[in-house]
């Protein structure tokens, strides 16, 4: 199986954001989507940074995509969604709207935000020119074996979401700046203080959500490490890898070992334990119990740290 | 023209109620998983459909039935035998939300009109061509992440007739595109219909102060002889950094009467009611304001306020994304 390094979700500035793609140089990995996913208004940026990322990690022997935005409603965000094909590198729809805007023939991959959830979109989505498809988080098993069957006999390839904080829902409302009483339009970037989102807690003060921006993820890390024999009996092709701003290219190596064989999978449990301390693991999505469930043995937290 | 009223009907008596109050149009769903309200005791039947569509069309109504959740894998003759079964209960359309069901229908079944669910959130003019043009959609009801000026300038970019929401709950979050009810209770909207159900929540007392948990998660709390609202998670109340509150918003629903004429002069076709989980008289009631109110619209006559607050979850309404500053 392959690794794909998703897009990052989070706001960081650009120096945060040149590095990371700097330290992908040497990650085992083979996949790399770029881009603006959550919020238009982050692009700015980091956009001029784009070209020259895309031909260092290409030089260094990885595949380059660039995502679309996960909600397209403005006249100057449909615009960038138009520019995308013109970019030189593969494009990863994660709104339909990017699809409109592909010259006619052109390949592209499909990211975990387009609801593909039966074999019948599936194919809808290769006669359009669908090449590869991230499924959607939510999925369990039992459907991602099906699709993954209907997908080999139209030549395209499945991802699926290995690690990170999954994605659960996205807005036209900006918590991070209703956080701050602001609005969307001034929402003087309030979000550029978490580069790896901001923990919701229950009244309870149990960890449950991720607040950033627009977008509202998981307070857990959905991982698939667990069930990587049953993913790759059932002939998927990567696992996708969420970017956060600490200890990434170690998780990335750990994977590598565990895909490979290197490592088992309670090790590689431990280990991420012991490298990215305080993590919560889920993969409830996964097994078809509640998204937030974890099948391994129970973590031991802190529920209030 | 008169804008059109389009209203909830979770069962047989709903949809008689609201045709009588005199809605123009009524949507509803078959009582399984392939559609959006997905709720016990609720929805049709094939039987009740057919008497349905009778009833309607002998009272000059329509019938649109919902088949808006996404098919699981596997499975997809449940959601192709609830586009045949509508057909041929004779309905005016059916909303759809999946490109492959959509793709479906107008291969199998081009004679049934098909309009884009809202779950397809299509947000902008360039999808919503898209789908005009590839599935011969008529009508697409637009997500609730839109302004009213955005509204406008959509309509005068597309062909297609445009359905907005106007009345009851209020998705926070991009429809079609939310599994927070997934991952905390294994429920979902786009699989199951369903999103923060019943049968996962917990109200426990403690010494005067009442938890409501869904899933496990404590997600309001309030004293003793306190309204306490039903914990649908984008209205909960959380911990963020030094605040607590309702971070996403509050436990309000959405009420646009007042917005009616601008979102006429918007080029909205048709007005929609949620709530097909509610009782008949609920929706009798507010099918008969709003259809005075467009009524009113049309004979240029000053439209009457404030009467649906009362109907209106936790007295507290909200007109969502039409006013730009809510996002």
């Amino acid at each position: 199986m392959e690794l794909t390094v998703g897009p990052n979700q989070f706001f960081w500035a650009a120096d945060r954001w040149a590095s990371f793609y700097n330290n992908q140089l040497d990650a085992p990995v083979d996949r790399i989507v770029l881009g603006e996913l959550v919020c238009s208004k982050r692009l700015p940026f980091y956009q001029d940074h784009l070209p020259d990322a895309i031909s260092t990690l290409q030089r260094a022997g990885k595949k380059v995509a660039m995502t679309s935005l996960a909600l397209v409603t403005l006249k100057r965000e449909r615009k960038l969604t138009s520019e995308l094909a013109g970019m030189g590198v593969e494009v990863e729809i994660n709104d339909l709207t990017a699809l409109t805007h592909l010259p006619k023939g052109m390949r592209f991959s499909v990211g975990p935000l387009v609801n593909v959830y039966n074999e019948s979109t599936l194919s809808w989505l290769a006669s359009k020119g669908a090449t590869r498809i991230c499924l959607p988080p939510e999925l369990p098993l039992t459907s991602i074996v099906i699709l993954t069957k209907a997908a080999e006999n139209l030549g395209i390839a499945i991802e699926v979401w290995g690690f990170g904080r999954v994605p659960l829902a996205i807005s036209g409302r900006c918590y991070h700046a209703r956080l701050h009483s602001r609005t969307k339009d001034n929402c003087q970037f309030a979000c550029e203080d978490d580069p790896d989102g901001l923990k919701v807690s229950t009244l309870d003060d149990q960890p449950f959500l991720t607040m950033n921006g627009v977008q509202t993820l998981s307070e857990s890390h959905a991982c698939a490490a667990r069930h990587v024999d049953a993913l790759a009996d059932a002939g998927v092709a990567a696992l996708r890898l969420s970017p956060q701003s600490q200890s990434f290219l170690e998780i990335c190596r750990l994977f590598r070992q565990l895909l490979d064989g290197r490592c088992d999978r309670d090790i590689f449990v431990d280990a991420i334990d012991h490298i990215a301390e305080g993590v919560r693991l889920s993969d409830g999505f996964l097994a078809g119990s509640r998204g937030a469930d974890w099948s391994g043995r129970p973590q031991e937290r802190d529920e209030r740290r | 023209m008169v804008m059109e009223i389009v209203c909830p009907a979770g069962t047989p008596a709903a949809l008689r109620a609201a045709v009588k109050a005199g809605a123009h149009t009524v949507y509803c769903g078959f009582n399984d998983e392939t559609n959006a309200r997905n709720f016990p005791g609720l929805n049709f039947d094939r039987a009740e459909m057919r008497e349905g569509v009778t009833f309607a069309h002998a009272h000059g109504a329509k019938v649109l039935v919902a088949i808006n959740t996404f098919p699981c894998a596997g499975h997809e003759a449940t959601w192709h035998r609830a586009v045949a079964d509508a057909e041929a209960c004779g309905v005016d359309a059916v909303i759809l939300a999946d490109p492959g069901l959509l793709d479906f229908a107008a291969r199998n079944h081009p004679g049934v009109r098909r309009h884009l669910s809202v779950q397809a959130a299509a947000a902008n003019a360039d999808i919503i061509n898209f789908y005009a043009q590839v599935f011969d959609v008529k009508r697409v009801v637009l997500p609730r992440v839109l302004s009213v000026q955005e509204i406008a300038a959509i309509n005068a970019e597309v062909e297609v007739e445009t359905e907005v929401f106007v009345f009851g709950g209020l998705c926070v979050m991009a429809e079609g595109r939310c599994s927070l009810s997934s991952y905390a209770t294994g429920q979902s909207p786009n699989m199951n219909g369903v999103c923060s159900p019943a049968s996962h929540v917990v109200y426990q007392e403690n010494e005067g102060v009442l938890d409501a948990r869904l899933g496990g998660y404590t997600i309001h709390r309030v004293g003793n002889g306190q309204a306490a609202p039903y914990p649908t998670l984008c209205k909960g109340c959380f911990n963020a950094g030094e605040k607590t509150g309702h971070l996403f918003e509050d436990p309000v629903s959405l009420n646009a009467e007042r917005l009616i004429p601008q979102l006429q002069k918007a080029g909205v076709t048709a007005l929609k009611i949620e709530g097909r989980q509610r009782s008949r008289s609920y929706v009798a009631q507010v099918v008969k304001n709003f259809r005075a109110a467009v009524d009113a619209l049309e004979a240029e006559q000053p439209i009457p306020e404030g009467m649906l607050a009362r109907l209106s979850e936790g007295q507290a309404t909200t007109t969502g994304a039409y006013k730009k500053t809510w996002r």
